[in-house]
């Protein structure tokens, strides 16, 4: 789709409105955004100085009460669900997503046959939560009548504070789908500013209370989860009414953005000036600049626009000692390790970071998928190689196994026309009979190129010659576009499997390019094997792709799923077998994440990972800067 | 499969072991020829990517590790890379195998021609084949044999061939090269040749490892090789060796393939073709060059009767679920893997450890066959002193009781109960007739000539004393052989019941300290895993408790009355070990002259311990095998009793510490209490 709208147009506009077709992450007719994106009324509540320039801050996505429009118990908006409908046939509802009301005829058989699941047997969720599941509030009154005074709007709410409650570990959200409801936060405030933040920093330390920062929720590391330890009351502070931009500064391509916006609003609004910053983590629709930040992520496009460490310009972050920021905007400097790195991945256990100003660029004029079939996972991570040797890398690149190239076929929806069907044929017969390829080991890179037209084409050949090099046969745009749809309904899909007994969860890591093949092989036939002996009855899926190339190395993402059915204790199993493959990971040369963070989660591999001199260092600094643990999510450390 | 960690179980008797069909049958019945050209397609590794060996030969040639070492050499010696690589090559031709299914159907063809007529049958448990079949297809697979005789290898691709299961790799001492035709004809059934010694030669070392791993990693064929490392003269396991076995782990250690199974595999012949042989060889007598010429000499070994032969495939043993737990493999994360390096010392004793696992794995799966208990009997008997032997029935008596002791022990005998024993016995012995002989009802060794027929193997008849010596050593020597087969069930009960017997009180620790004593002392001669003390005891404890020889509370150690015999039997097993290093000792303390060399020290040894055996003074003939006598100077030069000293030529000369060798051998012989030991307590 990209292509064919920018064709004869380069004006400004055009752009822009193409532009946002693609980013928002499908969202269906982005132009009449009102039909789907919920207005919420700008707060600045009283004193706030206002420094805003002409950004306009409404048409933000994320209201107060987030359970209004999204899950409580499962991924994303309420309305966006994959079902089986009377017929049996799987089915996208809602009118968000390119794939929302297709149908997609594959799924089900794929549901069927990779994981012996069966429409017959459901394990529906919980519809409703239960309040009186949950544990009444410890309320520190003292904090409470202060909090008053400054008009910080906050709640003591069971629905608000279940939903700041977890992230969306498999774990955390099973027991959501069961009704069950630990330790969750005591009372949630929605400080609109800066100077909210400060006030509320300030009275927590007066008043001991613990406070989480909440930015969007989309945790996969147990960040969010509360210590069941903690006796004090718990607080969790939502960012996400500090959404505004600002200002945008043409001069330098950077722009001041709250912390609290999340990646769809930021990017939809810095388009309607032309700009972007390009960061797009898959889970940008929900996540926030703040957690970006807070857990150095990594968008898609980083190739070209850079990780969240390259884009960050400034960043201004409350903690119990005080503020803490840099003095000057500089692009580089020379001062000492960089105290933006003790913010970056702080995850945060220091405090809450407030507004930031990111890098921004001019919105491309020019986007084009693209796809290359390789013969087997070998040619394929090969061929990646040589393009970052090269340093050709597109704006994305990623190469998926064969197993998650099926995966990816059997979420084709429904094709209207006999031709269309038919030339999918002759393209299966080319590649598998024509061209030999196994279809059982051959897979697929997708690409996405990005900049102006002619620069793209040109880059384009650079990246399919390389290919042709090591056997890899240019599959067209449908196919690369439809793998990164999958990105963006894969945690939706995660929903359904769990309503027909089946599990699952992706991780990530980073490894040398020496490592990949090794890496791949071992981890996947790892949860292969820790399945078979933890007596899951079903072969799982264990699947995996190399997202990201850098010079050194590469970003390889699993996935893994099983059909619990016959598992007294599912949720502990797989935790096991999620445990034995990132001890696999490590063990295989791979950090211990790549953009996912630690949390809690994978806390217990911290000192291995840096050392107990640099656990040392680190500990010092959150003894410093947090002496009495108000930051209290006990994170990382 | 194969994730079960190898051995250690509490109780032996509750092994389940498969059983055995005989694979000769089918040749009895079929013809040969058509077996030899049958239809072969074997199944193969699941990720295999089918290669020539020539292609194999290119890919160790462009392997990265190659590629550094002969960089870091060319740069150290200041040749070029150029001459380097073909140096490189040319150590591959002389090392590679070029296996062809041609030359392997021809071996198939003669070899059950002649297997035919040497052994009664061969017997294969065909459930381990269906284990070692799935195996290959899952994980890169390594096949280690036990290693008794040359025909081991030969054996194992011949039963590999007429299980359809693809053919392995071995590796062979460069010795076979010696014999031109045959040497060719091994190499084309799959072997590749190793020098014996290559010690300092990194780029030799860099070839072979890499021709090893690239086979193993790719999945090519089944690699085999021998963790004894040489054929055991002595029927007792040798200790293990670890380079190959450094090898075949590495792949796994690095993360080059998710997993290696190794299969031990266990070969037990009723009677070994090289019987006398050997015990020339560790009388001194020196082996026989290998040579074309030679085997054929061999060919009269046709006309004898070899009994069978029993193969035992155990199960898989998973490289990765040896490490879980001991090794942590990220430590080759911080190094590019390609650059060699020397194991840490944590991997090493993982090796180590693993390679003993691995030989007790063998041990355990070899069958005995009721000689074994006939000759562990007969050879007590005679160095009792008793010159007519035994009676056949009190043999047999014995022999049931024995039978009934090493089951208990966990022993895989192979005693046909439908049998009745006495007929048990006298076949048995009639198989071996060589070594034993029946006269008015008595049994005996055939240690005098008289009416025994010629050996082929023992010299003329003996002149002198010394000769009449060496010929009845021949015998002795054979049988201990049979024995040793056995020695494996009994080695940790017999330790502990020598300490209770040496043992003045009967205080468990007290008991404990001298069962270490002795297992360290002897660590060298029997497979006993480094740092197992206190697993060792508490397996003898447990087996001897269960058979009620002994009672044994929080405290202390008490022999029942009816633990009496086997006890006796017990300690004498060990007791011509027990002498021998006394032996060894004595020798050294009294007579080790200044220029002592290892070289001299076996004949030198081997005079001193004739002359006490003339005299009547030492009474276990089997004390003149070289092999003992150079496991106890090891085990001296272990401990630092004796130390080598460096220089002088090749040889260093052997400096002793008379005091320390002197309590040595006092402790052995019970006149000192053993010292506290140096590490565990129980």
């Amino acid at each position: 789709m990209a292509s064919n709208s920018s064709g004869d147009s380069s004006s400004r506009h055009q752009t822009a409105r193409h532009r946002l077709s693609v980013i928002a992450g499908h969202l269906q007719r982005p132009a009449d955004s009102n039909a789907a994106v919920l207005a919420v009324e700008c707060k600045a509540q009283g004193t706030t100085p206002n420094i805003r320039t002409g950004v306009r801050s409404e048409g933000r996505t994320v209201p107060r009460r987030r359970q209004e429009i999204m899950k409580w118990n499962g991924w994303g908006y309420s309305d966006s669900r994959f079902l089986f409908n009377k017929k049996g046939q799987a089915e996208f509802t809602g009118k968000r997503y390119r794939l929302s009301g297709m149908i997609i005829p594959g799924l089900k058989d794929w549901l069927e046959s990779t994981f012996g699941a069966s429409l017959q047997h459901k394990a529906p969720a919980t519809p409703i939560l239960n309040s009186s599941a949950v544990q009444p509030p410890t309320v520190n009154e003292a904090f409470v009548e202060e909090l008053r005074s400054t008009g910080v709007p906050f709640s003591h709410e069971a629905e608000d504070r279940v939903f700041r409650s977890h992230g969306h570990c498999l774990h955390e959200i099973f027991a959501l789908r069961e009704g069950k409801i630990g330790r969750i936060p005591d009372m949630v405030v929605w400080p609109n500013c800066h100077n909210d933040v400060v006030k509320i920093v300030e009275l927590a330390c007066k008043h001991n209370v613990c406070l989480i920062p909440y930015g969007g929720g989309t945790s996969v590391s147990s960040a969010l989860e509360c210590p069941p330890e903690e006796t004090r009351s718990i607080v969790s502070l939502d960012t996400s009414q500090m959404n505004r931009i600002l200002w945008i500064d043409e001069k330098n391509l950077t722009a001041r953005v709250e912390s609290g916006i999340v990646g769809q609003d930021l990017e939809r609004l810095l388009n309607e000036s032309g700009y972007c910053t390009g960061h797009e983590p898959d889970s940008m629709e929900f996540s926030s600049l703040g957690g970006w930040v807070a857990t150095r992520a990594s968008g898609m496009k980083k190739n070209i626009y850079g990780n969240i460490e390259d884009l960050v310009v400034h960043i201004k972050t409350v903690t119990p000692r005080g503020v803490i920021e840099k003095s000057c905007q500089g692009p580089r400097m020379s001062t000492g390790p960089d105290i933006h790195h003790f913010i970056m991945g702080s995850e945060g256990t220091l405090g809450v970071v407030t507004e930031v100003t990111i890098k921004i660029r001019p919105m491309p004029e020019y986007q084009k998928y693209g796809s290359v079939v390789f013969p087997n996972f070998e040619q394929g991570v090969a061929c990646l190689r040589e393009v970052a040797k090269q340093r050709c890398a597109p704006a994305s690149i990623r190469l998926m196994d064969n197993e998650q190239f099926k995966f990816g076929h059997a979420l084709k929806p429904q094709v209207s026309s006999i031709f269309t069907s038919f030339l999918d044929g002759l393209k299966k017969f080319y590649i598998t009979k024509f061209k030999g390829f196994d279809p059982n080991h051959l897979c697929v890179a997708t690409l996405l190129f990005e900049g102006d037209r002619e620069k793209v084409l040109q880059h384009e050949k650079q990246v399919y010659d390389i290919a042709a090099k090591f056997g890899g046969l240019a599959a067209g745009e449908d196919n690369g576009q439809r793998g990164y749809i999958m990105t963006f309904v894969i945690a939706y899909l995660r929903d359904l499997g769990m309503d027909y007994y089946v599990i699952g969860e992706s991780f990530e890591t980073s490894v040398p390019w020496d490592r990949v093949l090794d890496i791949c092989r071992n981890v996947k036939a790892r949860i292969v094997r820790e399945c078979k002996d933890k007596g899951v009855q079903f072969p799982p899926l264990s699947t995996c792709r190399v997202t990201q190339t850098y010079d050194a190395g590469a970003c390889v993402y699993f996935y893994f799923a099983f059909n619990y059915r016959g598992l007294s204790d599912p949720v502990h199993v797989y935790e096991q077998v999620e445990h034995a493959a990132r001890e696999e990971v490590l063990a295989n040369g791979g950090s211990l994440s790549h953009h996912h963070g630690v949390g809690k989660l994978r806390k217990e591999w911290m000192r291995e990972t840096v050392s107990t001199v640099g656990m040392g260092m680190l500990q010092s600094v959150k003894d410093y800067v947090d002496p009495n643990n108000i930051f209290g999510n006990r994170n990382l450390l | 499969m194969a994730s079960k960690v190898v051995y250690s179980h509490r109780d032996p008797m509750l092994k389940k072991r498969d059983d055995f069909e005989d694979m000769l049958e089918e040749r009895r019945t079929t013809s040969d020829l058509r077996y030899a050209l049958k239809c072969y397609t074997p199944a193969l590794y699941k990720g295999l990517t089918p290669c020539k060996s020539s292609e194999l030969k290119n890919m160790v040639l462009q392997s990265d590790q190659l590629l550094y070492v002969i960089n870091q050499l060319s740069k150290e010696t200041g040749t070029s890379t150029d001459e380097i690589e073909a140096e490189a090559s040319a150590i591959l031709e002389e090392m590679a195998h070029r296996l062809q299914l041609s030359t392997v159907r021809f071996f198939a063809f003669a070899l059950s021609k002649v297997f035919k007529t040497v052994f009664r049958s061969i017997c294969v448990n065909e459930e381990g084949i269906q284990r070692l079949q799935q195996a290959i297809q899952e994980h890169p697979v390594v096949l280690l044999p036990s290693h008794r005789s040359y025909m081991d290898f030969l054996l194992m691709s011949y039963i590999l061939y007429t299980y359809d299961l693809a053919l392995p790799v071995i590796a062979a001492g460069m010795d076979f090269m010696g014999m031109k035709v045959v040497g060719e004809m091994l190499r084309m059934s799959g072997a590749f040749f190793i020098r014996r010694s290559f010690g300092g030669d990194k780029l030799y070392w860099a070839v072979f490892s890499e021709y090893v791993k690239i086979m193993l990693k790719n999945g090519y064929a089944p690699v085999e090789f021998f963790l004894e490392g040489t054929r055991s003269r002595t029927a007792k396991s040798l200790t293990p060796k670890l380079g190959l076995l450094n090898i075949v782990l590495d792949p796994f250690l690095k993360g080059e393939v998710f997993d290696v199974n190794l299969v031990p595999v266990s070969i037990s012949y009723e009677r070994i073709l090289e019987e006398t042989l050997y015990a020339r060889e560790l009388l001194g007598v020196p082996k026989p060059k290998e040579s074309t010429s030679g085997l054929f000499k061999a060919r009269k070994i046709l006309s004898e009767d070899y009994g069978s032969i029993h193969v035992y495939f155990g199960q898989p043993v998973s490289a990765r679920s040896l490490a879980e737990g001991r090794v942590n493999r990220s430590q080759f994360n911080l190094i590019p893997r390609h650059i060699p390096r020397k194991p840490a010392e944590e991997i090493q004793d993982f090796v180590n450890d693993s390679a003993y696992r691995l030989v007790r794995a063998q041990e355990e799966n070899m069958v005995l066959k009721p000689w074994v208990l006939l000759a562990s009997l007969l050879l007590q008997n005679q160095a009792a002193g008793s010159k007519q032997g035994m009676q056949l029935e009190e043999l047999t008596d014995q022999a049931v009781w024995l039978r009934d002791l090493s089951r208990q022990f966990g022993a895989f005998l192979h005693w046909p109960d439908n049998i009745p024993p006495s007929k048990v016995v006298s076949c048995s012995l009639s198989l071996h007739q060589s070594l034993v002989r029946i006269s008015e009802g008595r049994v005996q060794l055939t240690l005098e000539q008289a009416g025994g027929r010629a050996d082929p193997g023992l010299p003329l008849p003996a002149v002198t004393p010394e000769e009449e010596l060496l010929n009845r050593a021949v015998i002795v020597l054979s049988c201990a052989s049979y024995r040793n087969q056995a020695l494996h069930v009994f080695i940790r009960p017999a330790l502990l019941a020598s300490a209770v017997h040496a043992a003045s009180v009967n205080r468990k620790q007290e008991i404990f300290n001298t069962f270490s004593f002795l297992r360290n002392m002897f660590s060298d001669e029997f497979i006993l895993r480094p740092g197992a003390e206190v697993q060792d005891f508490e397996e003898a404890c447990y087996l001897l408790v269960k058979s009620g020889a002994l009672q044994i509370n929080q405290q202390q150690v008490l022999v029942t009355d009816r633990g009496h015999r086997t006890l006796a039997f017990l300690t004498s097993i060990l007791d011509p070990f027990v002498q021998g290093y006394q032996m060894v000792c004595r020798f050294l303390c009294e007579e080790a002259a200044e220029g002592l060399t290892e070289k001299l020290f076996v004949p030198a040894v081997r005079k001193f311990i004739t002359k006490h055996l003339l005299s009547g003074r030492l009474k276990y003939a089997e004390v003149l095998s070289s092999d003992l006598q150079k496991n106890a100077l090891a085990a001296l030069l272990r401990l630092g009793a004796v130390q080598r000293l460096r220089g002088r030529g090749e040889q260093g000369a052997l400096k002793v510490n008379t005091v320390m060798v002197n309590s040595l051998e006092d402790t052995l012989g019970g006149k000192l209490p053993t010292q506290k030991p140096v590490a565990a307590r129980l």
